[in-house]
């Protein structure tokens, strides 16, 4: 063999590594955080840490119900608020908006995806905690639900905007002009043709957003309090529960694990376990939806 | 003598600066077949697409000149109005990816109906004249992409026909399908015109002196400019063409 | 088999167009809201970077630019350090994740086609690998940083380092790069490679003369994506870099970015106008580098579509 041909064969397997590596570092993760939170697992047991309502490091108290509350709230808030605004500069960008509009909201979204989470947090901070601060409810400090609820809307709106705008592209032109044909007005297009054919992606776009939503960090410690009171409405009036204060599985981690030692530790880990399969699952369902759309329109082809 | 149906004077269409078709006048007969036929970039659907205004959904699209329909100026018509009197079938079948029902109740809904009764009505009707009815009618429910191809093209024809518009633009409606399939659609085009006004493009000369009662022939040169050369009864250009280029054309296609 | 009487359903031309006219209103409604929606999204976006930009702006100067934090409890002080902590980590992650994605890239375009053909094996290993490249990119940055944490910080006992920062970056950096290259790879014409091998070279030297300069817009915007990925990501780093204000001096030594600075100074500090400078500046290099993906791919798409 000639010395190019050894190179060659050489070359062939240190890229077959690097591409083999993505899985290493998945199972990697995966075992690493799971090693870790064994201890919390066999010490304080599956149960108590899904269900005890109370977290207190101190008195060897570790149950994430309250994190997990008020991470499925912030991120409930942010998808009623994101994801109307979304979709409809989804369904704007893709089906209405004039060429010279979309080439400048177009880079705009795609800058606000880029824009640093703890800009968000701090915007949160210095604009809208002082606004919400102002509803005049007992026990409200403006930072809470409702701020984080607000910024994370803002911050998943590039992700659902781009995904769901993709999969209003990819319905095939023929069925618009098809429907246009037939003396459908451009709206009943789009509301009876267009959206149908392509909702499993724009279904996926949204539980994406769940996905970041559910993963977002330091914006969320910034804005939401941090308390780990189980978030409860501080009135009689059920929608005062966005005013209270709440913490989310996400900011437990990043908060504690400095400082964290022992079982204390172990158990951050195992909320990272816990985040961690939610993360999966929600993701895998977008993927499964993504891929039956493109089945579903290349079979028509 | 017919009554005229569609009649363009003196039409013209631009795409941007390029000049897609150039000074087209000609009356198309009512409740006659009429096929516009000719070489590949001569402009004959996008002149096809004039009559149902599609071309007005393609940016830079400009033209100059008249076209009626009924003797009424079809731009000063609601394009959405003018789509129910003028309905559309495609070169690529392409049903919604909904039920067989509601492929053809489509244009019915959204246009207002809303009876369920007189739905069924509509769509029975619409497949019978479509001459699919027989093939589908147990299974209504089933999606309208599980279809062969014929069966689909048939489906986009009843889909046109719920709309009960007057005019069926016909764009190569048998291209993409096999010879028995074209057939089919070859005799419903020769039934339906019993009751509509039908223009339908053509590539296949054949198929223009089977199913059309009148041709019009259009032809480009270099500058990729459409023009119609000759327009009369298919008969009369088949057999006793009075343009040369019609007579190559023709004789060309027949080898 | 034709009706001779249709149903109709139009008792005469003026139900038709009042019909007509119910669902143009209807249309004009709607669009007008998906203006205000478009619209909206706008002027969130000028919002947040507006404020941010005149608000901070107030105290960028090049004092601010270039003296270090005074660190601890008081805000003091400039960014001088976190720029250099940021470009350090930048460069370092990259170091690290660029290599590795770009060679996994051209692994599973180039080479795991024909392997993929000719064995079962390969096959799974490949579609697993696809699998494990969008979990990653899923992942969120806290279980990353969690990662970093036990294996680097603790196990390997790099500590809160440059070091352990770097590596778990470049695990959150990687699918971004190994996707854009991928798709510059796909971008390039099947002509350029069947001409190369045709001539005699290599796989490799087709690779390497012919297939990656022509991808290598497609992979520089990669990269930069990256930068900006790095640049902005704070919950990594928060459990991985440690925080000291200081510059680092070796890949042992900790340090902070810009953006945990900002957090910092958010979070411990009452330096509202600070933070915001130190916002306004991530602010302004994001801006910069989205501007140059996109200087980028308008190039990228003007030669494919000349080429």
């Amino acid at each position: 063999m000639s010395g190019r041909m050894v190179a060659d064969k050489t070359v062939k397997y240190i890229l077959f590594i690097s591409a083999f590596l993505s899985i290493v570092i998945v199972l990697a993760i995966a075992y690493f955080i799971f090693r870790e939170s064994i201890q919390a697992w066999t010490e304080i047991g599956f149960s108590d840490i899904l269900f005890n309502k109370v977290w207190r490091p101190g008195q060897d108290q570790y149950g994430i119900l309250a994190m997990v509350v008020g991470s499925v709230a912030v991120t409930f808030g942010a998808i009623v608020l994101g994801v109307p605004l979304a979709l409809g500069s989804a369904i704007f960008l893709g089906e209405i908006a004039p060429k010279w509009v979309q080439n400048i909201l177009r880079p705009a979204v795609q800058l606000l995806a880029g824009i640093p989470s703890v800009v968000y947090g701090l915007f949160g901070m210095v604009v809208l905690v002082p606004i919400i601060r102002q509803i005049p409810v007992k026990g409200n400090s403006g930072y809470g639900l409702l701020a984080a609820s607000i910024v994370l809307a803002v911050m998943i709106l590039p992700t659902i905007t781009s995904i769901a705008e993709d999969a209003i592209r990819a319905v095939p032109n023929s069925y618009r002009s098809g429907s246009l044909a037939l003396g459908a007005t451009r709206w009943q297009t789009i509301t009876q043709v267009v959206l149908p054919s392509g909702r499993s992606g724009i279904i996926a776009a949204i539980i994406l957003g769940v996905g970041r939503a559910l993963g977002e960090t330091m914006a969320m410690i910034m804005v939401i309090g941090n308390s780990v009171v189980f978030p409860k409405p501080l009135t009689a009036n059920p929608l005062t529960l966005y005013l209270s204060q709440a913490r989310t599985l996400t900011g437990n981690i990043a908060v504690e694990i400095s400082y964290a030692t022992g079982v204390h530790e172990s158990a951050l880990f195992a909320t990272g376990v816990i985040l961690f399969l939610l993360i999966i699952i929600v993701n895998a369902s977008a993927r499964w939806l993504i891929n039956r759309q493109s089945s579903i329109q290349t079979t028509r082809q | 003598m017919n009554t005229t149906k569609l009649e363009t004077k003196n039409y013209n269409l631009f795409y941007g600066n390029f000049h897609a078709l150039r000074d087209i006048s000609m009356q198309i007969p009512e409740k006659k077949v009429t096929a516009l036929i000719g070489p590949s970039g001569c402009g004959k659907s996008t002149f096809l697409r004039t009559f149902n205004r599609m071309n007005d959904l393609i940016a830079g699209v400009r033209t100059t000149g008249e076209v009626y329909i009924d003797n009424k100026d079809i731009f000063s018509i609601d394009p959405v109005a003018l789509r129910q009197n003028v309905g559309m079938v495609f070169q690529k079948p392409n049903p919604f990816p909904k039920s067989i029902f509601d492929n053809v109740a489509y244009g019915p809904r959204v246009t207002g109906m809303r009876d369920h009764k007189k739905l069924e009505e509509i769509v029975e009707s619409s497949l019978r004249s479509a001459a699919l009815w027989n093939e589908v009618k147990d299974d209504l429910a089933k999606s309208g992409l599980a279809l062969s191809g014929g069966q689909q093209q048939r489906l986009c024809i009843a889909r046109a026909l719920a709309v009960q518009p007057s005019v069926i633009l016909m764009d190569e409606p048998a291209a993409s399908l096999d010879p028995i399939a074209t057939l089919k659609i070859e005799d419903l085009i020769h039934d339906l015109s019993q009751n509509y006004t039908i223009v339908i493009v053509t590539h296949n000369m054949q198929q223009a002196g089977r199913v059309s009662d009148y041709t019009a022939f259009f032809y480009t040169d270099d500058t990729r400019t459409g023009r119609l050369v000759e327009f009369d009864e298919t008969n009369t250009i088949f057999t006793n063409p009075k343009d040369q280029r019609t007579e190559d054309y023709i004789t060309g296609r027949f080898g | 088999m034709i009706n001779d009487k249709p149903i109709s359903r139009f008792q005469n031309d003026s139900t038709m167009m009042k019909n007509l006219k119910v669902r143009n209103t209807t249309q004009s409604i709607w669009f007008s809201i998906m203006w205000i929606a478009g619209f909206a999204t706008l002027v969130v976006l000028l919002l947040v970077v507006g404020y941010v930009i005149v608000q901070g702006g107030k105290v960028i100067n090049w004092e601010f630019l270039t003296t270090p934090p005074r660190g601890g409890l008081s805000g003091d002080g400039g960014i001088s350090t976190t720029l250099g902590t940021t470009v350090y980590l930048v460069g370092l992650t990259l170091l690290i994740a660029t290599p590795l994605g770009i060679g996994a890239a051209i692994y599973l375009i180039e080479y795991a086609g024909e392997q993929g053909l000719t064995s079962p094996v390969m096959r799974v290993v490949i579609s697993i690998t696809n699998f494990a490249v969008e979990t990653l990119a899923g992942i969120p940055s806290i279980i990353f940083g969690l990662f970093g944490y036990a294996l680097f910080v603790s196990t390997l006992q790099f500590g809160w380092s440059l070091l352990s920062a770097s590596l778990a970056g470049a695990c959150l950096v990687l699918p971004t790069i190994i996707r854009t290259t991928e798709e510059a790879l796909l971008t390039v014409p099947d002509d350029y490679r069947r001409g190369s091998l045709a001539l005699g070279a290599t796989k490799w030297q087709t690779l390497h003369k012919v297939v990656l300069p022509a991808a290598l817009p497609g992979i520089i915007t990669g990269i930069v994506l990256s930068v900006g990925r790095i640049i902005s990501e704070t919950a990594v780093f928060f459990v991985t870099l440690g925080g000291s204000h200081r510059l680092p001096t070796s890949i042992m030594n900790g340090g902070r970015t810009l953006a945990l600075h900002l957090y910092y100074l958010a979070m411990d500090t009452n330096a509202f106008d600070k933070a915001m400078g130190t916002g306004a500046v991530l602010v302004v290099l994001i801006i910069l580098i989205n501007l140059s993906i996109n200087v980028i791919s308008t190039k990228l798409t003007a030669k494919v579509r000349g080429g």
